[in-house]
């Protein structure tokens, strides 16, 4: 295994009640890069994000974080690698039962015994990092959708992650906010040295972030280059994608797939 | 084309049953595995015992006093053609902290408690924050299902407690108040009624109680599908699921006390 990749994919299949979701997927992301994954909703993103941080154990192929196996380590071993990669949630997925300010300790708080003074610290740095101050004592249901976005990074940031994964960060907020947040991710970039994978459709977002953008479609990943390179293909499937257009083989496919089961 | 139809949904149900069994045996076996090792959160078992103990205090209370007048009056109902009113206090009692006073409290704490646990941490599951637990490297099981586990299997007998004590009051205003029964006496016959082994095996099955609706209800709450429709689904569940198992737990603990200390 080559020393300068953080995470490496290598033919990983996923299947959920008979659906083959991710089909020999492979990827690998080099360490200190940001990786944009695309690819329609439902196509199996956020099932490829979820092997990564070991919520979900590959069927078959093998999934290496750091050189460590994801489905062969012991849970102290998971445990320890999960705390060195903070994962942004779709929906933020923060604690309602607690504040903003517990939010983004949570890790600190139940993992590293520091005392009050520093945790507090830290969580205002955190929180400063994503732009937001004087909201330690809110609940996250006072806060708007922008901002429960910027908390959840602000939560996968405290723990000074060495690799952070976006799930969608700019779905469902505004175009500004959205730059905002893109503007984070490549400043987090940029600052921790993180290596950073983030999945998405929205495809602004994918061009100002990216090192590298690898396509996801029908369960594998049939592109990968930088932006310009991605831009410039000359693959169908991918060029309908990123163009955003209505008829193309992406939508051929689904038209025939109806029509073979209405049939 | 009927019988295959009727063996289709007898094996679904069967098979659903068998992974309820399955899950609900390995969620209480990966609780008791989080129990016995460190960390230990007091704070988190307090919230919880406050929760399913304290903020349950006053409908058990008012469940239980209604059911203490009404056992009461009933009993008044036969006792009275047979002349032994007296025994009122002693069937009261021996039947409240014996039977009644457990399972109702049982059941209310199921509506009450083990619903919304369902609902909690099911909507925490929809809302991806159980994996978010997960992905900050702290254990669902452990963080989540634990101090359930444990406030409940504490806080049930002291309920139930309550309840019994509760109860018995109420029988004791009816027969004083409105059958002529002297106060004395009655304290006296429920007294003698009474012996300790009466209470330690009331109380003993609601420690049994509490954990079934602790395990049941965490249980289909992680389970959960779907969106807000499944959290609902899910509630129904966990509440039919846990009801059913507490009169079978019941049954059973009967029977062994029953054989045990006859």
């Amino acid at each position: 295994m080559e020393k300068n990749i953080a995470i490496e994919l290598a033919s990983v299949s996923k299947t959920f009640n008979n659906k083959k979701v991710l089909n020999k997927a492979s990827l690998k992301i080099e360490k200190g890069t940001t990786c944009v994954i695309i690819g329609r909703s439902g196509c199996g993103k956020s099932v490829m994000l979820k092997h990564i941080v070991g919520l979900l154990m590959p069927d078959s192929g093998r999934v290496l974080v750091k050189g460590n196996d994801i489905a062969k380590v012991t849970v102290q071993e998971l445990n320890d690698l999960r705390m060195k990669i903070g994962f942004v949630f779709q929906g933020g997925a923060l604690f309602d039962s607690m504040s903003v300010g517990e939010n983004v300790g949570f890790g600190l708080i139940e993992h590293n015994h520091i005392d009050r003074k520093e945790l507090l610290e830290r969580v205002e740095e955190s929180l400063a990092m994503v732009d937001l101050h004087g909201i330690f004592n809110l609940a996250p249901s006072q806060l708007s959708g922008g901002m429960k976005k910027r908390v959840a990074l602000a939560r996968a940031i405290c723990m000074k992650p060495e690799i952070i994964l976006y799930d969608e960060p700019t779905t469902g907020i505004d175009p500004i906010t959205s730059d905002s947040i893109n503007q984070l991710i490549k400043s987090l970039h940029d600052k921790l040295k993180v290596t950073s994978v983030v999945v998405t459709h929205d495809m602004k977002s994918a061009y100002t972030v990216a090192d590298k953008i690898a396509m996801l479609y029908q369960g594998r990943i049939i592109a990968e280059g930088t932006s310009e390179e991605i831009q410039k293909t000359d693959n169908p499937v991918v060029h309908q994608f990123i163009n955003g257009l209505a008829q193309g083989p992406i939508t051929e496919t689904i038209e025939h797939h109806f029509k073979n089961t209405l049939d | 084309m009927k019988i295959t139809e009727f063996l289709t949904n007898l094996g679904r149900s069967a098979i659903t049953f068998w992974y309820f069994l399955g899950g609900t045996g390995y969620l209480f076996w990966q609780c008791l595995c989080c129990m016995v090792t460190p960390p230990f959160s007091r704070k988190r078992i307090f919230e919880q015992a406050k929760k399913a103990g304290n903020d349950s205090f006053g409908i058990v209370a008012l469940v239980s006093l209604f059911i203490g007048f009404i056992y009461a009056l009933q009993t008044a109902y036969f006792m009275a053609r047979i002349g032994s009113e007296i025994y009122i206090a002693s069937l009261v009692a021996l039947s409240l902290v014996r039977e009644l006073g457990p399972v109702i409290t049982a059941l209310v704490v199921a509506g009450r408690v083990g619903a919304s646990n369902t609902a909690e941490l099911g909507t925490m599951q929809v809302t991806e924050q159980i994996d978010a637990l997960e992905t900050l490297g702290s254990n669902p099981v452990r963080y989540l299902v634990v101090p359930r586990f444990i406030a409940l299997a504490i806080m049930m007998p002291v309920l139930t407690l309550y309840a019994d004590i509760i109860g018995i009051f109420g029988s004791y205003v009816i027969c004083v108040y409105k059958l002529g029964i002297s106060s004395s006496m009655y304290i006296h016959v429920t007294g003698e009624a009474l012996v300790y082994k009466d209470i330690f095996t009331g109380l003993l099955k609601t420690i049994i109680f509490g954990m079934i609706i602790a395990i049941s209800s965490c249980y289909e709450g992680f389970n959960v599908e779907g969106g807000a429709e499944g959290v609902g689904k899910a509630t129904t569940r966990a509440v039919v699921s846990t009801f059913i198992l507490i009169i079978a737990a019941d049954c059973f603990s009967t029977a062994i006390f029953y054989f045990l200390f006859p």
